[in-house]
């Protein structure tokens, strides 16, 4: 354990928490319950199956895993800053089909293309958090309702423009060595490009909620907006930079699978929004916001496809996974709701 | 002494409601104004007017002798006039550096890798709090874990450090037990001995009297008095504040109804 400066004086003027055991501060992060879950889980495949620990399994579950894990990530950031939003999923799929038409049918050059929907994405981002923020309407609904325009919009363009739910780029684009070596290579005995993605994006986050000011005021909008903007925290702009980063990482991950499959479909996504949430809460945020951890979302998005595989590594039926995952949420949330009663209760 | 925040006939309205009607008050430097006022007098609209969470439909609002007019908290903040609300001045889930820190940041380096400068931020708070004669034992504690007291004094020694110069204080004594009362009545007159002006809003005349320099008593939206502390005495002030008045014009309305009668 190292010892910063502000240990050591805090230590000169005070001895009593001179000699605090590291346990007890594990105990106190919000990521703890992901990361001792992932270990037993871990242990516990490993064990019941063959090869768990092999490299060709833990690329098979730290592909889908990474994926999942950047949404999770800009969802627990949202979430720690108290909205939710249940369009993520969807836009994947919405923001996949509209870079293949504007590449496939509207003979735009890839770059220019993917310019434009990250712009679009961008945009719908502003759109839910000003929407959220001007009208002060709960983000599940509005969200709900950009869940369902984008899906429909990205339908509708589909048949309309390219006359069918799933768009294949033609053989050669061009740049297609250069985009396909940034979203889609495979780097290590199957390990795909996606998961270094994942621990950067993960990485960055800690750092952004832990170690800036901007880290702060996260947890102050989702911890009381009033206090917050009574203090001088820029409410609105956190909130609304929150939903556009959403956004930007579905870009992000649309990416990935547009160039991986070479081709864009529709529902891609759909589904996946309580997914996302799902891990940000297995990696300890609260849904009632203020409270959370961008590794703890990253870690639990890897717990969650290692349920997933390990199921499958160890033959059993998928049927199960569902099963393991309600039961894992439900431990998750439970763990989170007694470290919140126990940091919230007045000493008197 | 000139006034370092005074207002000057202040006056606003919610529809036709009116919450304030020409109200003046103001206070200088190492002193405490004491506004006093029972429940819907307006003291809460009168907070807001004063750390820029409304504006004031008339009159004039000035901070170190200059007109000024603010479009929120911050721009209050920024000119050094720290408010400390009687709910929501700390966040219950966040740490007592996070809290002590938010929205006034320290950080360390340069775009983008500066960093919120953690080690500094915790020895900063331990050491202030110390200062002020708080004692906690550990700066990651939540602020949850605090009780009423500690919280508003937390929240008063944030204001003082991060250089307030008037201290705007919502009911701090309020929800408070006697003892918390007491401890948060003494970082009052500490602040004010830093050389603070503090606004010291209250419906309690007797947390009132013993620190404040200047009592101004607020009745339905308008000044129902305002005095220094050698011209008046805590009973005094009680009975005003419970309406007093209203007694006494009531009673020689009766008298002078009586007197008519033939």
């Amino acid at each position: 354990m190292t010892t910063t400066a502000a240990d050591q004086l805090t230590s000169d003027t005070d001895e009593r928490i001179g000699t605090t055991a590291l346990l007890p501060k594990l105990l106190k992060r919000p990521e703890f319950g992901s990361i001792v879950g992932a270990i037993a889980i871990f242990i516990f495949f490993s064990a019941a199956t063959e090869n768990f620990f092999s490299i060709q399994a833990i690329s098979a579950y730290a592909n889908p895993a990474a994926t999942l894990g950047i949404m999770a990530v800009a969802v627990a950031l949202l979430m720690i800053g108290g909205e939710f939003d249940l369009s993520a999923g969807a836009m994947i799929g919405f923001i996949g089909m509209m870079t293949a038409l504007l590449i496939n049918n509207g003979g735009l050059a890839v770059w220019l293309s993917m310019l434009i929907t990250l712009a679009l994405a961008v945009c719908i981002g502003a759109f839910n958090g000003l929407v959220v923020t001007r009208t002060r309407l709960p983000s599940f609904i509005v969200t709900l309702g950009t869940f369902f325009i984008v899906q429909g919009l990205g339908l509708g363009l589909a048949r309309a423009v390219g006359g069918t739910t799933t768009i294949f780029l033609s053989e050669r684009f061009e740049g297609q060595g250069f985009f396909k070596a940034i979203f889609a290579s495979t780097q290590w005995e199957g390990v795909r490009i996606p998961v270094f993605y994942w621990i950067a994006i993960a990485v960055v986050a800690t750092r952004l909620l832990l170690r800036t000011k901007v880290g702060n005021w996260i947890f102050s909008v989702g911890g009381d907006p009033n206090a917050a903007n009574a203090v001088g925290v820029p409410v609105v702009r956190v909130k609304i930079a929150l939903f556009i980063n959403v956004s930007a990482m579905a870009w992000l991950v649309a990416m990935f699978n547009t160039f991986r499959f070479e081709s864009a479909q529709i529902g891609t996504g759909v589904g996946s929004e309580f997914e996302f949430i799902i891990a940000a809460v297995i990696g300890g945020c609260l849904l009632t916001g203020g409270y959370g951890s961008a590794i703890g979302a990253a870690i639990g998005a890897l717990m969650f496809e290692m349920v997933r595989q390990g199921l499958a590594f160890a033959r059993w039926e998928a049927d199960w996974f569902k099963l393991f995952l309600g039961i894992l949420l439900l431990l998750a949330a439970l763990l989170n709701q007694l470290v919140r009663s126990r940091a919230e209760k007045a000493r008197t | 002494m000139s006034a370092l925040l005074e207002i000057e006939n202040i006056s606003k309205y919610f529809g036709n409601v009116i919450a304030l009607k020409d109200v003046s008050a103001h206070v200088r430097a190492g002193e405490v104004t004491c506004i006093l006022g029972d429940n819907g007098a307006g003291k809460s609209t009168l907070i807001k007017v004063l750390c820029g969470l409304h504006k004031a439909d008339q009159g004039h609002y000035r901070f170190d002798g200059k007109l000024v007019e603010f479009e929120s908290p911050r721009n209050a903040l920024d000119v050094g006039i720290a408010t400390v609300y009687q709910d929501l001045a700390m966040i219950p889930l966040m740490s007592i550096w996070r809290n002590f820190f938010m929205g006034s940041e320290i950080t360390s380096g340069r775009w983008p890798f500066s960093r919120f400068d953690v080690a500094r931020a915790k020895a900063i708070v331990v050491d202030e709090l110390a200062r002020m004669g708080i004692d906690i034992r550990d700066p990651d504690q939540p602020v949850g874990t605090l009780s009423g007291g500690e919280r508003q004094s937390v929240a008063i020694a944030r204001a003082i450090y991060l250089g307030a110069r008037v201290l705007i204080l919502d009911e701090p004594t309020a929800a408070l037990g006697v003892k918390q009362a007491e401890v948060v009545l003494r970082y009052i007159v500490e602040a004010k001995k830093r050389g603070l002006g503090v606004i010291f809003i209250t419906h309690s005349p007797h947390h009132a009297f013993p620190v404040g320099d200047h009592f101004v008593i607020l009745r339905r939206g308008r000044v129902h008095g305002d005095f220094r502390k050698d011209e008046i005495e805590v009973e005094r002030l009680v009975y005003l504040m419970a309406g007093g008045i209203d007694l006494d014009n009531l009673k020689s309305a009766i008298a002078e109804a009586e007197e008519s009668v033939p």
